[in-house]
């Protein structure tokens, strides 16, 4: 019986037809003692290598999925190498400019990439006392954002969206925007695209060759027709980049992962070939631990200059909020950004819903000296005064609008501005945090004075006016 | 110690391992494994096969691996040096791994719980001679200004004290004095003791629960009080303030501990608890808030089978400080995650499945913890409580789903979370509909001693109110608040004059962060003579209109923000100028 200390030197050792093929999973009976997700090599038939993943390994056999997917290996026929290691990704800064596929490995006729580093793309938990608590104000120039949901450097804030919605429009719009007034600092844009279409992905090498940053990215593409298991991989690729740019590198790093629900349903495929016990929708019980290990690898530490900013981008199945995809990434993230079908249809853009979204992080970061000193009391006061309208118009569907009372009318009115004025914004329109506030301001006035209880009397004689 | 090889690795599957060969090991043992020292512990016995769990990343952990056996269950190090530090979930303290591995938690890292370096001034108070028992009080050591630590015999020990040693100070190791349990047999004692965590502390007796925890936070404290020693569920969807209501909760209530187990939950949130709270002022004590506080930390990142003991680990925790005679609250954020790390755990060991996954256990395990709060009379003669507020996370913020509707079996108040008042960024956003206190009835006494009799009489009338006006708001649903008279109309506008003036509390605001009994109890009176003054206005003749437009309308609306907790004259003269306000309008339809 080999002693574990051998196991080492006994990874280079080949072996010979698999047991049996399920899907991506291949099962090797009777190896050296494999460690736990150690990295594998699948040979073909043919002599082409797929990459592979130990994911349960015992005294009798080891289960593995191949990213690449297994159509075309047969069961005498595949050789199997381990590697000793789990799988790391080879990290630098040159990477940035570059096309990578789903595991790292360029895919943009350039030459082979050699890094710095390897690291484990698994990455390891941040000590939450290294953590330097997310305070900056990024101005994204979009008043929603800006005014509403503050977005702050270091935090993670996803988009829900829904097909056919312009989620892609609005992350490009983010990332070709974002800025730290008053600082010239070193950023980059990492992207992973999960199982999503090959026009989404031009269409974001496009704008970002149009606003002339595409130097500063660095694009991991799992498109829709590749093997949907490299999805698994993808995420962790990207953020293993991104972690040593911004926390070895100190560049502030935006990360855009678009779908993440693709890359829930390839988790759910690769459980239920196992046979594990499903929770909700089919989903395995280990989705909110998973997810949160992606998501928490954002964030600022203490003493280091850089930082991670997440957007995650993702479609909610038919609209539906409670979905276990976008349930639990709402539990992970610091807030969210909902957008509302309904709106998208009568022409606002961006059509983010105003009420289910948030910004946690927002109350740290807005007021005096980080943008205005009304900023948090006109947010809290837009979004009263918002709530009260959707009750307006449920009731004016009930009983015709003509039945509201003049102070309801008033609200209307808001209503409609605030929605086409203030949310509503041009793709390519940068407005400042001054401006937005302003515009808040501006919608309100619609309202008697009387009805802004969230304001002190200092704010309305400043900005409401007479 | 740790050198006892108990079996070899059979397989490995994530955080659970199987292990062959055993030989002579316990249930609950903690034990070691793998070249990298791995913590897990073990939890099934068959045969000569057992499952262990691991508490790190099991990655590159391969079978034939040696486990090695430490001959103790999992435990908690428990003496001076907790307070103010963070734990993980295995009470390993982060700031000492940080300095060992840097920004990220390396494995297989092992820091002694308390520090061995730090001498403590112990001063004893039981004389060699004594006969002691366990939990019966040696000496005691000023951890902090305020918080006196009791050294204490461990519970389960009993004798003859032989010796202690004189004023001075020691390491947490150090021997203190030797206590004889019998002719053979003596032990040495230290200032420290381990205690296993899955183990409840021993007690004299429970004592019946009489005394509000009082939270600063109105909603919590006029209309759903919790007992000191009561337990609590905040159930919620995301986005609705779980951990906002808990943190308010864990900077303002009167408990002279506070056990904060971030479970599953962001880093950020806990970042944000370490930046805020050294800074923030306890208004009792006029000390840092960090100097009562203890941060159990599993981030959702961290390992799951650690996240399933971190609650076992703050609870024995607060246990220690109880059977000091201190009252502690622990914040348990979020037991649902908790929950989870046991689903996981029980679909890896291929454990038949109950409702949506989770283990048939789950129901008794959430049992056990919620029972170990309470008030109670310690071993050493003095009463201490804990109170368990637990947050639950459910799916899709439907409380149907199997942890919420099993904790409201186990506990006694609950604060619901509504999307709603959430969405209409209405904080805390506690329901005043699904929420309820069993605690109401024998709280009652307590209040009217300390802010007089009205005050039971308000609420219950304010309740009503409540109650009536989600009839009301029914009927305007349907054809709008002009159809209603002024008498039913006024109901609506007392309702959300309350909720805007009284329910809603900013966080954010240095003066309504936090209420006092004694303001709450002025502020309702003020909005409840509102109602009585105003409907009899109104059924005399006045309009709503005129009630609306009464200027000190707007000094009720904004008192809480402008009527400071150590000065409440303010109250007396907006009260007054209501009265007066109201004699103006009967006079005027008299």
């Amino acid at each position: 019986m080999p002693d574990a200390k051998n196991s080492r030197l006994l990874s280079g050792r080949e072996y010979i037809g698999v047991d049996k093929i399920d899907g991506p999973l291949i099962f090797v009976r009777k190896t050296h003692p494999v460690g736990y997700r150690e990295l594998l090599e699948c040979v073909d038939k043919n002599g082409h290598v797929r990459l592979g993943i130990v994911l349960e390994s015992s005294t009798t056999a080891v289960v593995a999925q191949v990213f690449e997917g297994t159509s075309g290996l047969t069961l005498p026929g595949t050789r199997v190498r381990f590697s000793g290691e789990p799988l790391t990704l080879s990290v630098s800064r040159e990477m940035l400019g570059r096309v990578f596929d789903g595991l790292g490995r360029p895919i943009d006729g350039g030459p082979p990439q050699r890094g710095d580093v390897e690291r484990d793309i698994n990455g390891m938990a941040i000590n939450p006392t290294a953590r330097q608590y997310p305070r900056d104000f990024v101005q994204t120039g979009i008043s929603v954002i800006d005014g509403m949901n503050t977005l702050i450097r270091g935090q993670k804030l996803p988009i829900f969206s829904g097909n056919g919605l312009p989620h892609n429009e609005l992350a490009a719009q983010i990332a070709r925007q974002a800025k730290i007034r008053g600082t010239a600092t070193e950023f980059a844009v990492v992207f992973a695209a999960m199982g999503v279409k090959h026009d989404v992905a031009q269409f974001f090498v496009r704008s970002f060759e149009e606003s002339g940053v595409l130097d500063n990215v660095a694009l991991f593409l799992s498109l829709a027709d590749d093997p949907s298991i490299e999805r698994l991989i993808t995420p962790r690729t990207a953020l293993t980049l991104a972690e040593h740019l911004a926390f070895t590198e100190d560049m502030h790093v935006l990360v855009i992962m678009t779908d993440m629900t693709n890359y829930c349903e390839s988790l759910r495929e690769i459980s239920t070939i196992r046979g594990e016990i499903p929770s909700r929708k089919g989903y395995p019980g280990y989705l909110y631990s998973d997810l949160a290990e992606l998501y928490e690898r954002s964030g600022m530490i203490k003493g280091r200059p850089g930082s991670i900013t997440l957007l995650p981008i993702l479609t909610m199945p038919n609209d539906d909020i409670s979905h276990p995809v976008p349930d639990l990434t709402g539990y992970i993230t610091e807030g969210q950004i909902v957008f509302e079908r309904d709106m998208n249809g009568r022409g606002i853009y961006p059509p983010v819903a105003g009420l289910p979204s948030l910004s946690r992080l927002m109350k740290d970061g807005i007021g005096q000296g980080m943008t205005r000193e009304d900023h948090p009391h006109l947010a809290s006061q837009l979004f009263a005064a918002y709530s009260y309208v959707k009750d307006v118009r449920n009731l004016a569907s009930v009983i015709g609008e003509e039945e509201l009372t003049p102070l309801d009318h008033d609200y209307l009115e808001f209503g409609k501005q605030f929605e086409q004025r203030f949310v509503s914004q041009r793709k390519d329109e940068d407005r400042s945090i001054e401006q937005t506030l302003d515009l808040g301001w501006e919608v309100l006035r619609t309202l008697p004075v009387e009805e802004l209880h969230r304001v002190t009397d200092e704010e309305i004689e400043k900005y409401y006016g007479a | 110690m740790i050198d006892r090889i108990i079996g070899r690795i059979k397989r490995v599957n994530g955080p659970v391992i199987e292990v062959m060969g055993i030989t002579d090991a316990e249930m609950f043992e903690l034990v070691r494994v793998g070249e990298e020292n791995l913590i897990g512990e073990l939890i099934k016995l068959e045969k000569d096969s057992a499952v262990i769990q691991v508490y790190e990343d099991t990655t590159g952990i391969a079978p034939h691996d040696p486990v090695y056996g430490a001959g103790m269950p999992l435990s908690v190090e428990l003496g001076p040096g907790m307070i103010g530090t963070i734990y993980d979930g295995i009470q390993r303290p982060l700031e000492a791994i940080r300095a060992i591995s840097d920004i990220y938690i390396q494995r297989g890292i092992s820091v002694p719980s308390l520090d061995r370096q730090k001498r403590w001034h112990f001063v004893p108070t039981a004389r060699a001679g004594d006969t002691v028992s366990g939990g019966a009080v040696l000496g005691t050591v000023q951890e902090t200004e305020n918080l006196q630590h009791k050294i204490l015999v461990p519970p389960g020990d009993e004798g003859v004290l032989e010796s202690i040693v004189a004023e001075g100070d020691y390491t947490v190791d150090e021997p203190i004095g030797v206590l004889k349990i019998n002719e053979s047999k003596s032990k040495e004692l230290q200032l420290m003791h381990r205690w296993p965590i899955r183990v409840q502390r021993p007690t004299r007796r429970r004592l019946p629960l009489e005394i509000p925890l009082i939270t600063g936070q109105r909603v919590i404290d006029a209309l759903f009080p919790v007992a000191k020693g009561g337990t609590v569920s905040i159930p919620g969807g995301f986005g609705t303030g779980k951990t906002m209501t808990q943190q308010a909760v864990a900077k303002w209530c009167d408990a002279d501990l506070i056990v904060y187990i971030g479970c599953g939950e962001r880093g950020n949130e806990i970042t944000d608890v370490l930046a805020e709270f050294p800074s923030l002022i306890d208004p009792r004590t006029g000390r840092s808030l960090m100097e009562r506080t203890i941060l159990i930390a599993n981030t959702s990142n961290m390992p799951v089978s650690a996240r399933e003991a971190s609650i076992y680990t703050g609870i024995t925790i607060a246990e220690y400080f109880r059977d000091q005679g201190c009252h502690v609250a622990i914040m348990a954020d979020s037991t649902s995650r908790w929950a989870e790390a046991l689903r996981e755990l029980s679909g890896r060991m291929e454990e038949m499945p109950a409702e949506e996954g989770f283990p048939a256990y789950l129901p008794t395990k959430i049992a056990e913890f919620y029972e170990r709060a309470g008030s109670m009379e310690a071993l050493c003669g003095q009463n201490g409580s804990v109170s368990i507020i637990g947050a639950v996370s459910p799916p899709g913020g439907d409380f149907s789903e199997p942890v919420t509707q099993h904790t409201k079996r186990f506990i006694r108040c609950f604060w619901a979370l509504d999307r709603n008042l959430a969405n209409a960024r209405h904080y805390p956003a506690i329901s005043w509909l699904d929420s309820y206190s069993e605690y109401l009835s024998s709280m009652t006494a307590w209040w009217e001693q300390e802010v007089g009799p009205q005050w039971f009489a308000d609420r219950t009338e304010i309740m009503e109110l409540l109650h009536r006006e989600i009839r009301l708001q029914q009927v305007v649903k349907l054809v709008g608040p002009d159809a209603l008279p002024d008498t039913q109309r006024f109901i609506l506008e007392v309702c959300t004059l309350f909720k805007n003036a009284f329910l809603q509390q900013n966080a954010f605001d240095k003066i309504d962060a936090y209420s006092t009994v004694q303001k709450q109890a002025k502020m309702m009176h003020i909005i409840a003579t509102y109602w009585r003054r105003g409907s009899e206005a109104i059924k005399s003749g006045a309009t709503l209109m005129k009630l609306k437009k009464m200027k000190v309308y707007q000094d009720i609306v904004k008192m809480k923000f402008s009527v400071p907790n150590d000065d409440l004259s303010g109250l007396d003269k907006i009260e007054a100028r209501l009265e007066r306000a109201m004699d103006q309008v009967e006079a005027l339809h008299a």
